[in-house]
């Protein structure tokens, strides 16, 4: 096969962090590559050397077939046929669906036709399998359908190398599908595709070489045939992962939450749950099995139509999120991208914003040193890999991002914790640090309420597991007493 | 069509042209002066010169940045075109050459030194604001020049008609720039690659980067047609005025500003649109008109002009709120 890109030596430092050390690689045509690695090891910064966003340190090269490129830009990449889909999907809110897919349609100084704009746009959303309203604006979509309209940008175009950089992270399995299957389209046509993800079954289903990196360095290029998500996830964090259920909960302790025949039409029907004190119950089932919208009512954002929510044996209506707090709920959102974060402000900021007013010292100002010690207790729980905390949040990267939005809930105190897919675009070490988290969490009292699409993620991690398919419970499973085959199953019949 | 009708009925300029629409008619019914063919002409005669700027503004905030120094941008061009007509027999081309170029010029010079600072752009042309007023009395030393060449006092103008009485209706040159400005403002902004990359930039400045679009070069486009929108404005003003004074111009950035984001324009970049920023200034217009004819003092034109100003940003920023609580909802729905 022809060699398509090699990267050379490459190092990047920002300021204080040193995001790559001295990186090899190479693109084959037509291969699907995947980059792995735990979170903050470098794996965007890479890509974004690729597409000449980043200029590397002073002794990297960059070779396209071949040739020396010295002082790549991102005009430059793109005409070379290098497409990226960018971790922030990198779209322009302010603009419509169409004009997003075709904005290179855009290049140079010319009048502007708006048919072929248009026209673009639909064939590149026919290639996927997708319909969006072209005349939306972006900033109405959801994250999903903005991933859908970066994907349809990136194949908008002819390109010899397509990059996508998490792109599934919020996608439904059929949207997966579709992506996967585009995947082996661009291969057939012999475009190399990078893919980068934190789901590693996910990278070893397409993959045919997995690079893996740490800490900004590279461990290696590997065969995907020979490699099995365990090994991967070793060799990206260098320790193991042992999973054990846990065990079943002790003396019977005091219910936390109980739910009693709640419906919302359209969302969710006649639903009775219970969660105690200690206690994590996992909820699971595909998406649109109406999970999300139960945890929003739950949360106050949802009012439901019949039933009765009880906290700590006492009937409430929720008319709010803030009054949910108030009960000493708190609700990690599955989207910490859109919600949450104000990428702009310092990490501490993030973190300290939902408790601004325990932190109120005398005359009604925050006590610095507080904020101070809360913010570096849970940067420090979490094992958030940061400068300083008083940088962006902006400059994390994705993994550590969601914990920061992990830590601003948990520095709440909450009694109930609904933890939304809290490990999409995690890394596997980091995973296993959540859950640790969570468990003692739990074992200090809490009741969690966790919410996943990833089956293994709620059989180890739960006392007991709902099933929910089409807005109902549909089965109650003891891990302790069951196997994890016997969970896919019901979620899959 | 008709989805499309429903869906213009909520933007924001729907909900300003509905007011000014009813202000319109109030005014036609309370005062005895406003509706007339030439009361409308003298407003657009008067309001030419802001509105001129506000059609040069309106792409600077599009793309992400703000201009304050164009006032004093259209000073400079103003004192140094009629300067050189005082002393050369330049005609019409050697006016607006000059004029024009350095007001080009001075918006070059602001879209290069706001790429480079990296600091955000109402400091720099605050800060250029000075520069240039400073520059201007320097060069004057203050000095007003009121006699100006009798081709320029008589001006261009067209008759067009004439009311019962048989005085003429005429449209001068002052409503010919406004009409051009805003017809080359929607030109960049809606007809040319250009105005789509200048929107990107303002969108989202680092994804306009990735896909390779030079923000100093849109930022020049930008800045630099600002420059130009002023020095074409500086021309019409003088001619209405009858002379040039130093430090006529200055201060009025705020009317400015306040037409172009009534008008919808985010001063977060990358919202804002020709239609949104006409009806704007004629709001602006009809406000300040409208309580000079109902005879009301000029302290409380001021105020009203500034309360006008506050609800529509304030509602601005509410239908952003509850817009975006809306999308919320439906991310959730849809996740
Ligand atoms: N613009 C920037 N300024 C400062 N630091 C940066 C910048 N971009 C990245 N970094 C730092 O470089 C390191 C690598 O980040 P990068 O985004 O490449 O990680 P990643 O492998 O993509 O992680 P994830 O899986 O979480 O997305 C991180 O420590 C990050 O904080
Ligand atoms: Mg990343």
């Amino acid at each position: 096969m022809a060699r398509f890109l090699e990267l050379r030596n490459i190092s990047k430092r920002f300021g204080g962090v040193q995001a790559l050390k001295s990186v090899d690689l190479d693109i084959e045509a037509g291969e699907v590559h995947c980059l792995a690695g735990e979170n903050g090891c470098g794996k965007s910064t890479l890509i974004k050397i690729i597409a000449g966003v980043h200029p590397p340190d002073p002794g990297g090269t960059i070779l396209i077939d071949g040739e020396e490129q010295s002082g790549l830009t991102p005009a430059e990449s793109l005409r070379r046929g290098i497409q990226v889909i960018y971790q922030d999907l990198s779209l322009f809110p302010n603009m419509t669906v169409a004009e997003n897919i075709a904005i290179e349609h855009q290049r140079g100084v010319r009048l502007l036709r708006w048919g072929p704009v248009q026209r673009i746009a639909r064939s590149a959303m026919q290639q996927i399998g997708v319909s969006l309203d072209l005349d939306r604006h972006v900033s109405d979509l959801s994250i999903a359908e903005r991933q859908l309209v970066a994907i349809c940008r990136a194949s908008a175009n002819e390109a010899r190398l397509v990059i996508m950089d998490e792109p599934t992270a919020s996608l439904t399995r059929r949207e997966v599908d579709a992506l996967l299957h585009l995947t082996l389209e661009l291969k057939r046509r012999s475009v190399a595709v990078v893919f980068v993800s934190h789901r590693l079954d996910e990278v070893l289903e397409i993959a045919e070489r997995v690079t893996v990196l740490q800490n900004g360095e590279k461990r290696g290029t590997f065969d995907a045939r020979d490699m099995t998500s365990r090994r991967l996830g070793e060799l990206m964090t260098g320790r193991s992962f042992e999973h054990h259920v846990m065990d079943p909960l002790g003396a019977p302790t005091p219910p936390v939450l109980s739910v009693r025949g709640l419906s919302r039409s359209g969302d969710y029907e006649d639903i009775s749950l219970s969660v105690r004190e200690g206690e994590i119950l996992g909820i699971t089932g595909r998406l649109g099995s109406g999970r999300t919208e139960l945890a929003l009512s739950l949360f106050g954002m949802h009012r439901p139509d019949r039933g009765e929510i009880l906290v700590a044996g006492r009937p409430v209506t929720l008319h709010s999120n803030r009054e949910a707090i108030e009960h000493g709920i708190a609700y990690l959102s599955e989207d910490r991208l859109s919600l949450g974060l104000v990428m702009e402000q310092p990490i501490a900021a993030n973190v300290a914003v939902t408790v601004i007013d325990r932190l109120l010292g005398r005359l009604g100002l925050v006590a610095a040193d507080a904020r101070q010690d809360l913010v570096r207790h849970w940067i420090g729980e979490l094992g958030i890999k940061i400068g300083s905390p008083d940088d962006a949040v902006s400059t994390l990267s994705g993994g550590n991002q969601q914990r920061v939005g992990l830590a601003k809930w948990l520095a709440t105190g909450p009694k109930l914790l609904i933890l939304d897919s809290p490990t999409v675009g995690v890394d596997v070490g980091a995973k296993d640090g959540i859950y640790r988290i969570v468990r003692r969490l739990a074992e200090a009292g809490l009741a969690v309420i966790l919410i996943s699409d990833e089956i293994p993620e709620v059989f180890y991690n739960s006392h007991r597991v709902l099933v929910m398919r089409e807005g109902r419970i549909t089965g109650e499973f003891e891990p302790h007493r069951c196997e994890e085959a016997v969970l896919q199953e019901a979620v899959d019949a | 069509m008709r989805s499309g009708l429903r869906a213009f009925a909520r933007t924001h300029e729907a909900r300003l042209l509905a007011v000014t629409v009813l202000l319109f008619v109030f005014l036609s019914f309370a005062t005895r002066n406003f509706f007339s063919i030439q009361n409308g002409l003298d407003l657009l005669t008067s309001y030419a010169f802001p509105g001129m700027l506000a059609a040069g503004l309106v792409v600077v905030i599009v793309a992400g940045g703000l201009d304050i120094s164009f006032t004093a941008v259209a000073s400079i061009a103003q004192f140094l075109a009629v300067s050189a007509i005082g002393r050369y027999d330049l005609g019409w081309a050697g006016l607006c050459g000059i004029a024009i170029g350095s007001g080009l010029l001075l918006g070059l010079l602001n879209a290069i030194l706001v790429t480079w600072l990296r600091i955000a752009s109402i400091i720099v042309t605050i800060a250029m604001l000075n520069v240039y007023y400073g520059l201007l009395m320097f060069l004057s030393h203050g000095n007003s020049i009121n006699t100006l060449p009798g081709w320029y006092i008589d001006g261009l103008s067209w008759v067009i008609g004439a009311d019962a009485h048989g005085n003429p209706y005429i449209l001068n040159m002052q409503i010919l720039g406004l009409g051009l400005s805003f017809l080359l403002t929607w030109l960049l902004l809606n007809r040319t690659t250009t105005g789509r990359q200048l929107r990107a930039l303002g969108g989202n400045p680092e994804a306009a980067k990735r896909v390779g679009f030079s923000t100093l070069r849109l930022n020049m486009v930008a800045y630099g047609y600002m420059g130009f929108t002023a020095g074409l404005a500086s021309i019409v003003e003088a001619q209405v005025a009858g002379s040039v004074v130093p430090n006529m111009l200055v201060g009025r950035e705020l009317d400015v500003l306040a037409a172009v984001v009534l008008g919808g324009a985010s001063l977060l970049g990358g919202i804002g649109s020709v239609s949104g920023t006409f009806i704007g200034l004629a709001l602006l217009a009809m406000v300040h008109n409208g309580l000079i004819l109902l005879g009301v003092s000029s302290f409380w034109i001021d105020c009203v002009t500034g309360f006008v100003f506050l609800t529509a940003v304030a509602t601005i920023a509410w239908e952003r709120r509850r817009q975006r609580a809306a999308i919320r909802r439906t991310i959730v729905a849809a996740a």
